[in-house]
């Protein structure tokens, strides 16, 4: 399990790239709902 | 006129094309969710660790299709961007609004991967001057200021047109882009999948690498028709 996330020592890049896509793209997804709710769609 | 032209001017108004963009929308963001889980199980768990790269070439499953999407958005936008310019049709100018902020969103996931995937491979996480990155990073720029003039200027026909000629001038950037890595000395390795030859990898990294751009695929497009629908009603 460990190594899976040590990513053979890459880790903070595999881990820093999938998490900060990740992140963007729910943040882009909880703002266009928020919008939503707000315009009542 | 023919009755198939006829259907596509039904569907030009905001107001038909509203309900449908809703379905179209979650039946998008579903396959999103599942292609995603897909793409994520065949990069981490299917797909072979490199022979040169080890572990970090599992940043292409994101870094490619985003980068792809980042460029595709674009066109797309333009498009609609110059139809609004051409017609005056108010769903072309929407459409322009609502792709928009996802495209720049790609574009920053490109940038920001490839950084981090750079300083393994590279030894660097970015380089001024290489046209790979210089002209990524001027794509993140076109799309901010698209979406500066729509949103700057307070009479929305104004703005929208002003936003619509930035789009369309901005796109001699995107073939720039894609031959950089053949037209300039570049750090970037060139394309690793083309239309002329067989994909230069695994099958299996291969497979994730098109899940996730799928993935990539749907979500935009249920983001993109959301969005579009939150523009229709706000616009009313």
């Amino acid at each position: 399990m460990s190594e899976f996330f040590a990513m053979g020592g890459y880790g903070v890049y595999v881990w820093g790239s999938y998490g900060v896509t990740f992140v963007l793209l729910a943040i882009e997804v909880v703002l266009l709902l928020k919008r939503k709710r707000e315009t009542k769609t | 006129m023919t009755a198939e032209s006829l259907k596509w001017f039904w569907y030009a108004s905001p107001q038909t094309f509203f309900p449908l963009a809703g379905r179209i929308a979650r039946v998008c963001a579903a396959l999103a969710a599942i292609l995603t889980l897909a793409g994520l199980y065949v990069g981490f768990f299917v797909a072979p660790t490199d022979a040169q790269q080890g572990e970090a070439y599992r940043i292409i499953f994101i870094h490619v299709p985003a980068a792809w999407m980042s460029m595709f958005i674009y066109v797309v936008m333009a498009c609609w961007a110059a139809l609004g310019l051409a017609l005056n049709t108010r769903l072309s100018f929407m459409m322009t609004r609502a792709l928009a902020p996802t495209g720049a969103l790609f574009t920053f996931i490109a940038l920001w991967t490839g950084s981090l995937w750079g300083r393994p491979t590279w030894g660097t996480y970015w380089v001024w001057g290489d046209t790979r990155l210089m002209t990524e990073l001027i794509l993140l720029f076109l799309y901010f200021g698209v979406m500066a003039l729509q949103a700057a200027i307070d009479e929305r026909r104004r703005s929208d047109r002003a936003g619509a000629v930035l789009a369309i001038v901005g796109v001699v950037n995107i073939p720039i882009i894609y031959y950089s890595v053949q037209w300039w000395n570049t750090l970037h390795q060139g394309a690793s999948v083309s239309f002329t030859r067989a994909p230069s990898m695994a099958a299996t990294m291969f497979t994730g690498m098109i899940l996730m751009a799928a993935a990539f695929w749907m979500y935009s497009i249920a983001v993109a028709l959301t969005r579009v629908r939150c523009e229709i009603v706000e616009s009313e």
